[in-house]
C-alpha cells in the first residue's frame, strides 16, 4: 500500500488547517452560507435532509486495518455509530455536525486520509479493480497510476472549477469490476501486439438524466505520456464543455455532441503541444509509487484444499471466494447486504471486526468495492473457514455477492435533499422477497436510484429502478437489460412505474419469465439480450 | 513570491504580482483587438479563444481575463494556454474572483487581480502561504513534488 512521505502529509494537513479555518470563517458569520457552500463542497461536506453528511475518500478503495479502525471512530464518535460505503468506493457519515467536521479530517489525517475533492466540480477520488494485485486476470496492478493520478488531480490548479464533477476510473483487467465505460474517463491496461502495455482510453460515459456508454477514444496510451494526456484531455473539457444548463454539463455531453472522432482529434492536437510542456512525472516517480504496490509476500508451498464440510460455509464460498493469483490464497468479498438490511451500512463494530480479519488474515489489506461491499484481497484458502464463522458471528456473511439480494441502492429520500422517492425501504423489501430463492436466481444485479441523478447506477443494473415524483406520489420505474462491466450497456424502461409493493411484485414477474425462458447456464441479462423486452413486458403487465 | 501592491490604482487592479508599472492603455474586446494593429491591451470573455491571441502576444502587454462566475473555470485554462506560449505581460483575472481561488490562478500564470468583491488581506495572506508542496506543474515557478522527490 502507499504511505505517504513528508510532502503528502504536508499537503493533507494543510488541508485541514484550511478547512477549520474556513468553518471557523463560516461559524462567526464572517462568510455566508452561499460562500462557504463551495469550499465545504470541495472538502465533500453536504448539507442533507436532517444534517452534514461528510464523505471521505478512500483513493481507489484500498485501505488498511488502522485506516479502517479510524473508519469506525469517526462512526462511534461523531455520527451514529455506523457508517455507508458508496457506489464510488468512499464512506460517508449522515449525521455530522459543522463544527465537529474539522477535528475529523484531522483525525483522518493521522492515518493518511481526507476527504479532498470527495464533491464539488473536479476530478473526484480515483476509482480502481476491488481485485487489483490480487485477481488471477489481472495483465497489471492499476493502482500505482490510480496514486498517480491521486496526486496530480490533488488541488490541480486548472481543473477545480470544471464544467462538472469528473470521475476517473482504471483497471488493469480483462474483467471490468469499475465500470470503466460508465465513467468519465474509464483507462485499462492491456497489452498491445507489440507485447507492451499501455492504456485504453474511455472518455464521456456517465450514469445520470443522460447516460451514456463511453466511446474508446484512444486504443494505446503509451504509459510515459500518462499524466500530459490526462490534461489534454480535461483541458478540452475544461474549455469547451457545456456551462449553460447543468444537465449538459458533464463530459459525456461534449463527447456525444461533437462525436468521438472529433473529440479525440482535439485531444490528439492538445496534446501534441501539452506533451512539450514536461507535465509527465519521471519514470522514478512512477517506479517509487508502484514499490510501494509489490506484490506481497506470498507463502508458497500452501494447499489448495478446502474442506467443504460445513455446508452454509460451502455456500458462501461458491458464491463470495474468488480466485487469487497466487496458490493456496483467495479473495474474499464480504457482503453488505444481509437480508433486508441497509445496502453498504456497517457498524462501527462491524468495521472494526474486518479491520481485525485483515490484519490477521489480508496481509494487512481491505477493498471498497462500487457494489458497496469491502474485500479482503489476500486471503490464505486455509484460513477461509475461521473468516467465515467470525463473519457469520457479526452478521456479515450473507451468501449473496453478484445475486439479485446484493443490491447498490443510493441512500435515497430517507437522507438525501434531491431524491424523489425511498431506496432503501424497497431494497429492504426485495432483498426479504428473493432471500430464498436468490441461488437459484444466479448472477442477477439490481441497482436502485432514488432519484434521476442514478447514483444507485440504476442504467447499468441487469434490473434497474429509479424513483420518481408522480404527482406527489412515490413512484418506481422498473429498467431492465444494463450492465456495468465488461459488456457495458443501458437499461430500458418496462413501461409505466409502480408504487413499491407494485414494483417488488413486478420483479417477480420478470424473474419468473427469465426462470421458464432460460437455457442452461444463462444469466438474467443474457436471457434478456436473447429474447428481448416482450415477454418480460407481456409479464409484467400481462 | 513578491507581496502584492494592495495600493488601488485607478480602482483596478485591486492586486498586482508584478514589478512592473501598471499598463495605461485600457483593455479593448478581442474582436476590436484582433482589427487593430496597434493595441496592447485587451479582454478575453470567458467564452473566447486565448489561441486566438497568440500570433501576436509580442505587442500585447495586458490581458484582462473575465471570470464572470467563480464556477466558470474556462479563464484558468486561458491563463495557462498565454503562458505556455510564452506570453509575460500583465495577465489579470476580473469578475467573480474569491479569495480561495487567487492561488490557483497564480498557477495558472496569472499575477493581477480584479476581484469584485472586496479580499480580506489576511485571508489572502494566509492563502498563500498554506500550502508548502503542490503536486503538479503549472504555469508558475513551483516545483512539483515529483521533482523535489528526485532532485
Ligand atoms: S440518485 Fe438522487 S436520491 Fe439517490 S443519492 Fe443520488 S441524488 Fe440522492
Amino acid at each position: 500500500m502507499y504511505k505517504y512521505d513528508e510532502y503528502d502529509q504536508a499537503i493533507v494537513d494543510a488541508r485541514v488547517e484550511e478547512f477549520r479555518d474556513q468553518v471557523r470563517r463560516r461559524l462567526a458569520g464572517e462568510i455566508s452560507e452561499d460562500q462557504f457552500k463551495p469550499l465545504r463542497l470541495m472538502n465533500g461536506l453536504y448539507l442533507q435532509l436532517h444534517a452534514y453528511m461528510l464523505r471521505v475518500a478512500i483513493p481507489y478503495g484500498t485501505l488498511n486495518a488502522t485506516q479502517m479502525r479510524m473508519l469506525a471512530h469517526v462512526a462511534r464518535k461523531y455520527d451514529k455509530g455506523y457508517g455507508h460505503f458508496t457506489t464510488r468506493q468512499n464512506i460517508q457519515y449522515n449525521w455530522i455536525k459543522l463544527d465537529e467536521a474539522p477535528d475529523i479530517l484531522a483525525e483522518l489525517a493521522t492515518v493518511e486520509m481526507h476527504a479532498i475533492q470527495t464533491s464539488g466540480n473536479c476530478i473526484r477520488n480515483i476509482s480502481s479493480d476491488q481485485f487489483a494485485g490480487a485477481a488471477a486476470d489481472e495483465v497489471e496492478d492499476p493502482r500505482p497510476w490510480a496514486e498517480l493520478l491521486r496526486q496530480w488531480s490533488t488541488f490541480h490548479p486548472e481543473f477545480t472549477y470544471l464544467p462538472r464533477k469528473f470521475k476517473i476510473a482504471v483497471i488493469g483487467a480483462e474483467e471490468d469490476r469499475a465500470a470503466v465505460k460508465l465513467h468519465d474517463i474509464g483507462l485499462q491496461l492491456h497489452r498491445n501486439d507489440a507485447g507492451e502495455v499501455g492504456f485504453r482510453v474511455f472518455v464521456g460515459g456517465g450514469m445520470g438524466r443522460t447516460p451514456m456508454v463511453a466511446p474508446v477514444i484512444r486504443d494505446f496510451l503509451p504509459k510515459a505520456d500518462f499524466l500530459s494526456y490526462m490534461e489534454a484531455c480535461l483541458r478540452v473539457y475544461n474549455r469547451y464543455g457545456r456551462r449553460d444548463n447543468i444537465y449538459k454539463a458533464r463530459i459525456k455531453i461534449l463527447v456525444h455532441e461533437i462525436g468521438a472522432a472529433e473529440y479525440a482529434r482535439q485531444v490528439e492536437e492538445e496534446w501534441a503541444h501539452v506533451k512539450t510542456l514536461g507535465l509527465d512525472a519521471p519514470a522514478a516517480e512512477f517506479e517509487r509509487i508502484a514499490a510501494f504496490f509489490a506484490p506481497p509476500a506470498f507463502e508458497t508451498g500452501l494447499s489448495d484444499t478446502i474442506d467443504r464440510s460445513d455446508p452454509d460455509f460451502a455456500v458462501w464460498l461458491d458464491q463470495n471466494v474468488s480466485a487469487h493469483k497466487a496458490p493456496g490464497y483467495a479473495v474474499v468479498t464480504i457482503s453488505l447486504k444481509p437480508t433486508g438490511g441497509i445496502p453498504g451500512d456497517a457498524t462501527a463494530d462491524q468495521i472494526d471486526l474486518m479491520a481485525d480479519l485483515a490484519e490477521r488474515y489480508s496481509l494487512d489489506e481491505l477493498r471498497i468495492t462500487h457494489a458497496q461491499n469491502v474485500v479482503l484481497p489476500h486471503v490464505r484458502k486455509a484460513d477461509l473457514y475461521a473468516v467465515w464463522q467470525a463473519l457469520d458471528a457479526s452478521g456479515l456473511a450473507a451468501p449473496n455477492l453478484d445475486l439479485i439480494g446484493d443490491i447498490i441502492a443510493c441512500p435515497g429520500l430517507d437522507y438525501c435533499a434531491l431524491a424523489n422517492a425511498r431506496s432503501i425501504p424497497l431494497a429492504q423489501k426485495i432483498s426479504q422477497r428473493f432471500a430464498a430463492t436468490q441461488h437459484d436466481l444466479g448472477e442477477l444485479k439490481l441497482k436502485i436510484s432514488g432519484c434521476i441523478n442514478a447514483c444507485g447506477h440504476h442504467h447499468a443494473g441487469h434490473i434497474g429502478i429509479l424513483g420518481v415524483d408522480r404527482k406527489g406520489v412515490e413512484n418506481y420505474q422498473l429498467l431492465l437489460g444494463g450492465s456495468a462491466a465488461e459488456d457495458a450497456s443501458l437499461g430500458r424502461i418496462t413501461g409505466p412505474g409502480f408504487d413499491e409493493d407494485g414494483v417488488v411484485d413486478a420483479i417477480e414477474r420478470a424473474v419468473d419469465t427469465y426462470r421458464s425462458l432460460r437455457t442452461e447456464g444463462e444469466r438474467f441479462l443474457d436471457t434478456y439480450r436473447r429474447v428481448g423486452m416482450a415477454p418480460f413486458k407481456e409479464a409484467i403487465y400481462g | 513570491m513578491a507581496d502584492p501592491d494592495q495600493s488601488d490604482i485607478g480602482g483596478e487592479p485591486k492586486l498586482r504580482f508584478r514589478n512592473d508599472e501598471p499598463h495605461e492603455e485600457p483593455a479593448v474586446t478581442l474582436d476590436s483587438f484582433l482589427g487593430q494593429s496597434n493595441a496592447t491591451a485587451v479582454r478575453l470573455e470567458s467564452d473566447e479563444d486565448a489561441r486566438a491571441l497568440l500570433p501576436h502576444i509580442d505587442r500585447l502587454a495586458l490581458v484582462e481575463v473575465a471570470f464572470p462566475k467563480f464556477r466558470d473555470g474556462r479563464g484558468y485554462s486561458a491563463g495557462r494556454i498565454l503562458r505556455e506560449a510564452g506570453y509575460t505581460g500583465e495577465l489579470r483575472a476580473q469578475g467573480d474572483v474569491l479569495v480561495d481561488q487567487i492561488p490557483l490562478m497564480l498557477r495558472c500564470g496569472f499575477d493581477s487581480f480584479a476581484p469584485e468583491a472586496s479580499v480580506d488581506a489576511k485571508t489572502l495572506a494566509e492563502a498563500l502561504s498554506r500550502y508548502t508542496a503542490v503536486y503538479q506543474k503549472a504555469a508558475d515557478a513551483r516545483r512539483p513534488v515529483w521533482a523535489l522527490r528526485h532532485g
